[in-house]
């Protein structure tokens, strides 16, 4: 399995979520697990998300939900899980 | 599972406190490239690096992506040109044709720095290594990516002094060459004492002759997030201030693994080392001087100061250890004058002085590093300051170093510009008392008794 985790960091507004979620299920991307909480008063989301059943490579994604995130004024930002793994898993 | 805090703290160490993997570094062996026709040498040098590195930089820029980590600096070191080049070099400017291929090579496979212009003299000079060293100054002028060293002791062998004294000509005339840049050849050049075979960080780099064909080695940074980390430590005891460095360290460490493995995998080329160190950059909340003032100093240089190096050199390299599978490099603090806003603040002010530089060396993972001094610094002191310097290593048996930079036309209350992860100094009065009889002695200090283990 190829996971990721997307962040979405910005001013909360009405369709955030909605936006980023309609973008994954178009692309063939499962959400495995979501939680958002706001820190400093930023609207802060995680998704860990499946990419294997997506036809688009990586790079792709990472710069269609860039735009997605600049449509909506947050950042948008994919990652490979294991950055996440390494750090804080022994 | 992984969860939103755990998520939200990695982003912010990179996002907000500078955390970076500083370099990749591919060692490459240049062994088999050892030819007495200079221009098969040289076509098999530039053959060899352009084959084995052509990948490079687009994997560190792959990794960055995927990661979402910074990788600042991918870089290439060899096997010490001292030794590929003694069987084709007759004279120094046969070194200098070297030298320009490995500067082209660095630039088509786009690298910005590759180390290991080097000799290894810690007890004798060979003829080809004598003509080598005096082909770094020309070398370091006609080039831009070429980053050059001498070994010129170890523990075990103790210190070849006729080698410490040469360099210091050399440094003069590097010096001298690079004037127009306020002498910027010498922020390429290091001296060094005890010099390990796989240390990733210029300029120092080197792939030793212990080494395998090629492999990747890789360096974490990151003084920021272990300078938030102290934030929260106010008012605590040193204990408690210790394992916050010593965690810090250890999540640090964890991402330049994963790059590292990373960085093999893909490359097919094998994982050599981490090296743990902190490595600042010229930018604010990347410094290792903000750090002590976190500690409770109010400036780099204050009582104190050795102690708070010391501690925070044993505490990264106790939480890294555990990240790493295979540590090895200079391993520590660095610190850098030039390279480290913190520092450069604290010479500035008048609260650190060379002196108390030499003094925390002997805590700190390297040594006296991008310091300028004045521009008329005779060559026989800045011999008798790289003698102090190798002595340090030669007794506590790590590695020391001495990047000295005589800014030609420059003296104390001005400084030197070197652009770029160089940064600037502020140049640093040197002790005029004479130490000429001492250094031109000649022969070497013998290696110290505890170096007889047998």
């Amino acid at each position: 399995m190829k996971k990721a985790i997307i962040t979405v960091v910005g001013k909360d507004s009405v369709g955030i979520i909605a936006k980023v979620c309609t973008y994954l299920a178009n692309n063939q991307i499962n959400i495995m697990d979501i939680s958002q909480t706001i820190v400093q008063g930023f609207f802060n989301m995680m998704m860990i998300v499946d990419l294997n059943a997506s036809g688009k490579s990586f790079d792709v994604i990472s710069e269609e939900l860039d735009q997605i995130g600049e449509e909506i004024g947050c950042s948008v930002k994919l990652q490979m899980e294991d950055i996440f793994n390494s750090m804080h898993r022994i | 599972m992984i969860n939103i805090n755990e998520v939200i703290e990695t982003n912010s160490m990179i996002e907000q406190m500078n955390l970076d993997v500083r370099t990749i570094t591919l060692g490459i062996s240049l062994l088999d490239c050892i030819d007495p026709d200079l221009e098969a040498c040289k076509d098999k040098i530039y053959q060899k690096i352009t084959t084995l590195a052509k990948d490079l930089v687009f994997t560190g820029q792959e990794i960055e992506k995927e990661f979402g980590i910074p990788i600042v600096n991918k870089r290439i070191s060899i096997t010490p040109i001292a030794i590929v080049g003694s069987a084709a070099c007759k004279k120094p400017e046969d070194y200098v044709e070297l030298a320009k291929t490995l500067d082209r090579a660095a630039k088509t496979v786009g690298v910005n720095f590759i180390g290991g212009y080097s000799a290894i003299v810690s007890k004798g000079m060979t003829e080809s290594d004598r003509i080598f060293m005096e082909s770094i100054p020309e070398a370091l002028k006609v080039t831009d990516r070429i980053c050059s060293s001498v070994n010129v002791g170890s523990t075990k062998t103790g210190l070849n002094m006729d080698a410490v004294r040469k360099m210091g000509d050399i440094i003069k005339q590097t010096a001298e060459l690079t004037k127009e840049q306020d002498s910027l050849g010498c922020a390429k050049l290091v001296v060094l004492c005890n010099a390990p075979d796989d240390n990733p960080f210029m300029a120092g780099a080197f792939h030793g002759v212990s080494e395998a064909e090629a492999i990747i080695n890789v360096g974490v940074s990151g003084p920021g997030v272990v300078k938030k980390a102290l934030e929260s430590c106010h008012g605590a005891d040193f204990g408690t201030m210790c394992e916050t460095v010593k965690k810090t360290a250890f999540k640090i460490t964890r991402v330049g693994q994963l790059v590292a493995r990373e960085a093999s995998k893909r490359l097919g080329i094998p994982f050599g080392i981490v090296d743990l160190s902190l490595a600042p950059t010229p930018a604010v909340g990347d410094s290792i001087a903000e750090i002590f003032q976190e500690m409770g100093l109010e400036r780099a240089g204050a009582p104190g100061t050795t102690a708070a190096l010391a501690l925070l050199n044993d505490q990264v390299k106790k939480g890294g250890v555990m990240a790493s599978s295979y540590v090895g490099g200079l391993s520590g603090a660095f610190i850098p004058v030039s390279e480290d806003q913190g520092m450069i603040d604290a010479v500035s002010d008048g609260a650190l002085t060379s002196e108390k530089l030499e003094a925390m060396t002997c805590v700190c993972s390297v040594g006296l590093d991008m310091i300028a001094i004045p521009g008329d610094t005779k060559p026989e002191t800045i011999s008798g300051i790289i003698a102090d310097e190798m002595a340090i290593g030669m007794i506590n048996q790590k590695t020391t170093a001495a990047r000295l930079i005589p800014v030609i036309g420059k003296t104390v209350g001005e400084s030197a510009e070197f652009g770029g992860l160089l940064g600037y100094a502020p140049i640093m009065p040197v002790n005029s008392f004479s130490c000429d009889e001492f250094v031109n002695r000649g022969g070497r200090i013998p290696a110290p008794i505890h170096s007889f283990k047998n």
